[in-house]
């Protein structure tokens, strides 16, 4: 252990060196020697925490790094040091329970992991040494190693690719344990070493270390006897990752490079950066306050307690004087130790509890997402995903929401329209699909008569069929898959299944090439050096692919360069229109412009295709610039794009396609509910503007009557030099028409929307926006901003277009931080969708085509976009709604709990004496207030489901964290003031006469606690009662049952004589005082006498004003008019039936230990 | 979570669903309004009960501290004079409904104070009255030191003379605390003094505790009623406990008119804490002792209950539009 450790440490001494060496093949190589040794990790893989040794310090050292297990910890030792009022069982026992249960829990977890540790770790592998095939441990893989991995085995750590069984140098993957993606993925051998496995002398320079799944730069020296050292590149298709999957393919050879928890797996292992929810940043507040509260009490007593003593007679009365001890004491230390002393009563008024029932109710509640069944689409087969269970109540509290168009609004299902070919366009009916298609001559393919020269029509089609990554998918059995690739040469006729059978990164180039195929060209098969497709003549054609010049989004093009039968040299190269135009000659633009923007209009996604003949030479020097490129370490992707830059231009363009994607279901119905809820929708998009707009509309996300505000490269206008002043203008005429010109409401911005005036809509691209942000820092910048910012805020929607992922993470930040910190949420399917879901405060994942790397990054995934109404209005609400009245109720329980304690100093000579038993104290907090709290947060329904549904607006209620502002947590500690109050000096009253038994007998102090502590029991339960509108069995029977729980441990508790007390100060207490008629009236009095105010107010809340009545009333006096006709469902029995997972089994644990403090403790700490 | 199984349809019960059938309360105006006037009516009887009853209760205060605007024993004052026994006369008009309650006061007295108990840590420790030059006290701690010890008798002036009323001293202590709560250590050859061998008396205190009362043997050790009394430590420092009951002869059904005496043997030093003692004859009913507090409080809550419920019906006539029901 102690060595692996400082291996990994040299190892991170070594990362100043950029790269490290690695020679394959190890100790076979005479040049080692040369190269200083660097030392690498082994490939053990550690993903547990402890160890037998360290579990004990480690843990607690974890755990008392919470607040609360270390406030309890302070107070305990305080308790335990200092001569304090409770003794230290009172807080030393929940503390020891909690931490307890959590170590077993977290041990537990630890010994799973060092399971699945030592399973990987002790996997069987086998390795090439010395040409031999030796079998080892997967842990005892060094670096430099030469790894045999089967078939559907996973690789043991990362390897580039040496050898791979398969006949075209490729092998398959899935990296479905990594990144969710289950499509399989082509990897490509190192060139030239394919031949020499167990001989190999090469030398691997590579990056160090990284996270980045995605990125790989290296080199490969292989020398030769006799020959000269060569070199060759290393990208990530050389790269095998530890935990994906081999497939389709027998066996491979590679040299490992990255080894145990320096894999890219291992480093992807550490969670992400904690998101904390605005509820919590509330509770933190209210804490503040209370420890203020607390300090506060203790310091009164304590002065008072000095003043008081001061008095004559009062230090120290004759029959009761000080211990020998006392009167040493320095009055300055007894001073600090009455100090601690109150602060040890008066502890409980910080609910440490409530933190313990928060993250359970966070972690039970989170499971009513997954478990809806609403979301549940039953053609991605899954429902949602919850990532962390520390956000659900955000999602109540969302205000801007940034959607990604493709793939989220809309399905990314992409389906080809029209193409047009040097301006003539060519109009695909779906019906003729179905058809040979061979020649759209004698169908109706092509609606316009005119037609471009069939040479350019071919070129086209050979285009969209060449110019792309796309990979027919193999279904056959993988034994076949070498006369699978034959049969598909030999003139393998493609049936309808194969139609849908290609494979590809991006749905858009499946489009194409199914496009192509209607039209005549059929792609049917590719391998790393060659492509094949059918032309319209039924005859194979073979391309030699030379480069593929991949695609990226700031390019936002592809290329590839191909070489014909006829041993000509093409380059294809297909991209949006914009990135296209400025590098193709000027006089075909014009004729292909006009469809792209008419195209763009109606909503379809537009790609421009274009072509360049490369002559030898040329080519030749194109070849060397990319493979230099290709090779260097350093830099390697800005080379890379100087090259393509250099090399895509001067291209001839022959056309241009029209891909259409279709909105999601009920897209414009959710977005129209988000928007009825108050939320403003911005829409971030990497698409062209027109097509954009065109889905804005169609979402409704644009209304007919809106007014579109335009801030794009078009509307600034060319002239370089006017760009910023243009700008400037423009800003300065929105802001006056949009802000000056709408009444200034003080509603607040949400409401503004529904004002009857004009509705903006502003649509900005990404270099305005660039302008925007980048604009000279003197000032004007952050003057542009705010103007922007004002701008945007008043309109009903905003488009941004043409944006780079990171851009869109620019803008989230630039919201989140903009004046009174809105809630943001971000909802993507993509790669560049992750930026912004992780920088929003809630990112929302939908699990689209695109991979699943939104997924991953994501809060909380879903299936599709409608299911985000559900998600934001039912359950972010409701969670926001249960988990706000939590807290709230958390601080006004202890509040009421404590100000009698406190209230009894004064009549106690401040001598800390508790008002109420040690059990009471212990228990109150952990068993008699716990439960009933816990399950309103979790079921609490204050609106039904369906009303909620159908009435967004009820989302505006909660907005702006309307529960836990300073308002409603000023009434909660007014009204537990008000309780604790009359609590004390009701019981105080009565007492004026202790003989409150008809035999005459008085009762004495503790009678007087314990009178207080039922009325508090009682009392605050029931107020719990009064605020639950949804009475489940479960409220029922926690609430009646925690009441029950209370007096039947009143009744045991004072009715026995336990052996293990010193003093048996509560016996019988409970028993004598409920023999008295006075104080059974004295409870019931200050019962309802405190909870009078709040049926007063529930029951004169009434709703008057427009909003609130179209709104439907929370206040239950109009409840009627409501139908609830949810509750239709089939009895409780139902539920009896279908304890099959083990959190249902959970759940109605909770419900029936609920006597049992164990379970309690847990909870309530 | 991890995707298990074939099929991740979730499961559709009640219970995932959120649609466990629930009630759904409705404080409407149709239900606030009689309740609250139910409510209402039903404390302002309760609380005329209470008022007529705590009202009929008779109680007879005597401070009798000796200093300030206490004339009763001021020649006790002085501490110097011990023993000292001083009288306290008083009259009744009327029969004292029986049966009657006899009760020593003290006020400013801190029963309640931490570590007057033996709340002091630990627990166990009795300090500063554990040990008498170290001989274990019996019974240990301050609260014993320091037990009431003033006496009360009562005589009926008779035709100038003096007629002992007999005090009866059992049954003030709480059933449970006489017969479970507190044990004497095994008697000793039938001999409770020896079952304290090896034990000192509280330093305060004239005689032994199994010496206690010398009329009553089973009245004696940690089982003396006073003992017991005194032991259940007051809520507030003014306070009552109970020293006897007057239930027997011809004084069970109450102290008729007349002249009384109340002879006190004046033992207890209140002056240094400016402390006050009072005796006082109280009777009782079914709700205990005489209480107007919780009769007043009935009323008025009663009351405001019904003036609500007429509130919420005059606003609501006013503001309901009439089309719209409750």
């Amino acid at each position: 252990m102690w060595r692996r450790r400082l291996t990994c440490l040299f190892g991170g001494e070594e990362k100043r060196v950029d790269s490290r060496t690695i020679h394959a093949g190890r100790g076979s190589s005479p040049v080692a020697d040369a190269f200083p040794q660097q030392k690498f990790c082994d490939n053990r893989i550690v993903s547990s925490k402890y160890t037998i040794w360290n579990f004990l310090p480690k843990n607690l050292f974890e755990q008392f790094r919470r607040i609360a297990n270390f406030y309890f910890l302070i107070i305990f030792l305080v308790q335990v040091i200092v001569d304090t009022p409770t003794s230290p069982v009172t807080s030393g026992l929940p503390l020891f329970f909690v931490i307890t249960v959590t170590a077993i829990k977290q041990g537990y977890e630890d010994w799973l992991r060092h399971k699945a540790d030592n399973e990987v770790n002790k996997y069987p592998v086998t390795v090439l040494e010395d040409g031999k095939r030796v079998g080892k441990e997967s842990e005892k893989i060094k670096v430099g190693d030469v790894v045999e991995v089967l078939e559907d085995e996973t690789f043991p750590c990362d390897l580039v690719l040496l050898q791979s069984s398969r006949d075209d140098d490729t092998c398959f993957v899935t990296t479905a344990s990594l990144d969710g993606e289950s499509n399989h993925k082509t990897h490509y051998t190192v060139p030239d070493t394919v031949k020499d496995v167990e001989s190999l002398h090469a030398t691997i320079e590579c990056e160090q270390p990284q996270p980045d799944l995605y990125k790989f730069v290296g080199r490969m020296h292989i020398r030769r006897d006799g020959q000269e050292t060569a070199v060759r590149s290393l990208g990530p298709e050389n790269l095998l990752l530890k935990g994906a999957t081999l497939k389709n393919t027998k066996k491979i050879y590679g040299v490992a490079v990255y080894t145990g928890m320096e894999t890219k797996m291992a480093l992807n292992y550490q969670g992400k950066s904690q998101k904390r929810s605005v509820v919590e940043k509330s509770i933190n507040a209210f804490l503040i306050v209370y420890l203020c509260l607390l300090v506060s009490k203790a310091f009164v007593c304590t002065t008072l307690k000095y003043v008081w003593q001061n008095q004559h007679g009062q230090d120290e009365p004759w029959y009761n004087p000080k211990t020998q001890q006392e009167r040493d004491t320095n009055l300055y230390l007894k001073m600090f130790t009455d100090f601690l002393s109150f602060m040890v009563l008066f502890n409980f008024i910080i609910p440490v509890s409530m933190y313990v029932t928060v993250e359970m109710q966070k972690f039970l509640g989170s499971f009513f997402i997954t478990w809806d069944k609403d979301f549940f689409d039953p053609e991605v087969q899954e429902g949602a995903l919850v990532n962390t269970s520390d956000l659900n109540e955000e999602l109540g509290q969302v205000e801007y929401i940034f959607t990604d168009k493709t793939g989220t609004l809309t399905e990314n299902n992409m389906e080809f329209i029209e193409c047009c070919i040097d301006g003539f366009q060519y109009k695909n009916h779906k019906f003729l699909t179905e058809t040979d298609g061979l020649c759209e001559t004698d169908g109706p393919i092509t609606i316009t008569l005119n037609k471009a020269p069939e040479e350019l029509e071919e070129l086209f089609l050979r285009a969209l069929c060449l110019c792309h990554t796309v990979q027919v998918k193999e279904s056959q059995p993988v034994d076949e898959i070498d006369g699978v690739v034959l049969d598909q040469v030999d003139g393998f006729s493609p049936s309808p299944e194969d139609q849908c059978a290609f494979i590809a990164s991006s749905p858009d180039e499946v489009a194409l090439v199914k496009g192509a195929m209607t039209h005549g060209f059929t792609f049917i098969g590719s391998d790393s050096k060659s492509m094949k497709i059918r032309n319209r003549d039924n005859r194979v054609e073979v391309y030699e692919l030379l480069h593929v010049l991949n695609f990226d989004p700031v390019r936002r093009r592809m290329s590839v360069i191909v070489k014909s039968e006829s041993g000509e040299v093409l380059l294809f190269c297909k991209g949006a229109d914009s990135s296209i135009f400025p590098r193709v000659r000027k006089e075909e633009v014009d004729r292909i412009r006009v469809h792209v923007e008419r195209d763009a209009k109606e909503g379809y996604r537009t790609l421009c295709v274009a072509y360049k003949r490369l002559g030898n030479e040329d080519f030749a020097r194109v070849d060397a610039e990319l493979r230099e490129a290709r090779l260097s370490l350093h830099d390697r992707e800005e080379k890379l794009m100087a090259v393509y830059n250099q090399v895509e231009t001067d291209m001839i363009l022959i056309g241009a396609t029209a891909v259409e994607d279709r909105l999601q279901d009920r897209a414009a119905e959710t977005m129209e509910a988000l928007q009825g809820a108050g939320m403003k929708v911005w829409v971030l998009t990497g698409d062209k503007m027109e097509t954009a707009k065109s889905t804005c509309y169609a979402c409704r996300l644009f209304q007919r009557g809106t007014e579109l505000l335009e801030l794009t490269v078009g509307a600034l206008g060319e002239g370089e030099g006017k760009r910023e002043e243009r700008l400037l203008e423009l800003l300065l005429e929105y802001h006056k028409r949009v802000v000056h010109d709408t009444p200034p409401s003080k509603t607040g911005l949400h409401r503004t929307w529904s004002s009857p005036g004009q509705d903006y809509g502003l649509i900005v691209d990404g270099a305005t926006l660039s302008l925007l942000l980048n604009a000279s820092p003197d000032g004007t910048g952050s003057h542009y901003k705010n103007l922007f910012l004002k701008i945007c805020q008043s309109c009903t929607s905003v488009l941004c277009c043409r944006m780079a992922p990171l851009q869109k993470a620019q803008i989230v930040r630039m919201v989140k931080s903009s004046k009174g910190s809105p809630i943001t949420l971000s909802v993507g399917d993509g790669a560049n969708d992750v930026s912004m879901i992780l920088e929003a405060h809630v990112g929302i994942g939908i699990k689209g085509k695109e991979g699943r790397q939104a997924v991953r990054n994501s809060d909380y995934a879903i299936p599709k976009l409608k299911h985000l109404k559900k998600l934001l209005l039912v359950h972010g609400h409701l969670y926001y709604v249960r988990i706000a009245h939590l807290v709230q109720y958390f601080f006004y329980k202890n509040l009421c709990f404590i100000l009698p304690q406190f209230l009894y100093q004064f009549y106690c000579g401040y001598s800390q004496l508790p008002l109420y038993d040690a059990a009471y104290l212990t228990m109150y907090n952990i068993c008699f207030t716990s439960m009933p709290i816990l399950a309103y947060s979790l079921f609490e329904q204050h609106i039904s489901i369906d009303t909620l549904l159908d009435h967004a607006a009820l989302y505006r209620e909660v907005a702006k964290n309307a529960m836990l502002r300073w308002g409603p947590f000023f009434y909660w500690t007014m009204l537990g003031v008000f309780h604790g109050l009359l609590f004390f000096f009701g019981v105080y009253c009565v007492f004026s006469n202790p003989a409150l038994l008809p035999s005459g007998q008085v009762f004495g102090n503790w009678t007087f606690g314990t009178i207080v502590f039922t009325i508090l029991v009682f009392t605050v339960t029931i107020k719990l009662a009064l605020d639950t509108r949804h009475w489940t069995w479960i409220n029922h029977f926690v609430i009646w049952g925690s009441l029950a729980f209370y007096i039947l441990f009143s009744f045991f508790w004072g009715g026995i004589t336990w052996p293990f007390l010193e003093q048996q100060r509560l016996y019988f207490v409970f028993i004598n005082m409920l023999s008295s008629m006075s104080a059974w009236l004295a409870i019931m009095l200050l019962i309802v006498l405190s909870l009078l105010p709040d049926v007063l107010l529930v029951a004169l809340r009434r709703p008057r004003g427009r909003n609130t009545r179209q709104v439907l009333p929370r206040s239950p006096l109009c409840f009627p008019s409501i139908p609830h006709q949810v509750f239709q469902i089939p009895p409780v029995s139902h539920l009896h039936a279908h304890i099959s997972s083990f959190l249902h089994a959970s759940f109605l644990c909770i419900s029936f230990l609920c006597p049992l403090s164990l379970f309690n403790s847990a909870v309530a700490g | 979570m991890k995707n298990q199984g074939t099929t991740n349809r979730p499961d559709n019960t009640a219970f995932d669903q959120q649609r466990l059938p629930a009630w759904q309360p409705v404080l409407s105006a149709g239900i606030v309004i009689p309740g609250f006037l139910l409510v209402g009516l039903a404390f302002i009887g309760i609380g005329v009960a209470l008022f007529v009853t705590s009202r009929s209760i008779q109680v007879l205060e005597n401070d009798y501290t000796g200093t300030g605007s206490s004339v009763h024993c001021s020649e006790c004052v002085n501490p110097k004079t011990t023993p000292c026994t001083c009288q306290l006369n008083f009259s009744l008009s009327a029969l004292f409904q029986g049966p009657v309650f006899l009760y020593y006061g003290l006020s400013n007295y801190f029963q309640n104070v931490r570590g007057y108990g033996s709340l002091r840590r630990p627990s166990s420790s009795c300090a500063p009255y554990q040990y008498d030059q170290n001989t274990t006290i019996a019974p240990c701690g301050s609260v014993a030191n320091s037990m009431f010890n003033d006496t009360f008798t009562l005589y009926q002036l008779v035709n100038a003379t003096r007629k002992t009323v007999p005090l009866d001293g059992k049954g003030i202590a709480w059933w449970t605390d006489y017969n479970i709560k507190f044990r004497n250590p095994p008697e000793v050859d039938g001999s409770l003094a020896a079952a304290f061998n090896g034990t000192v008396k509280p330093v305060n205190w004239p005689k032994p505790v199994y010496d206690l009362d010398p009329t009553n043997p089973a009245n004696n050790g940690f089982l003396n009623q006073d003992f017991l009394v005194w032991m259940r430590t007051a809520a507030l420092p003014d306070f009552w406990k109970l020293y006897r009951r007057i239930t027997e002869g011809e004084y069970a059904s109450g102290l008729p008119a007349g002249n009384y005496t109340l002879e006190i043997q004046y033992n207890y030093p209140v002056a240094n804490f400016a402390g006050r003692k009072s005796v006082i004859f109280s009777n009782t009913s079914w709700m205990g002792g005489k209480n107007q507090f919780l009769g007043i409080a009935y009323l008025v809550t009663g009351s405001l209950c019904v003036v609500m419920s007429a509130v919420m019906l005059i606003v609501y006539a006013k503001f309901n539009s009439p089309d719209e029901d409750f």
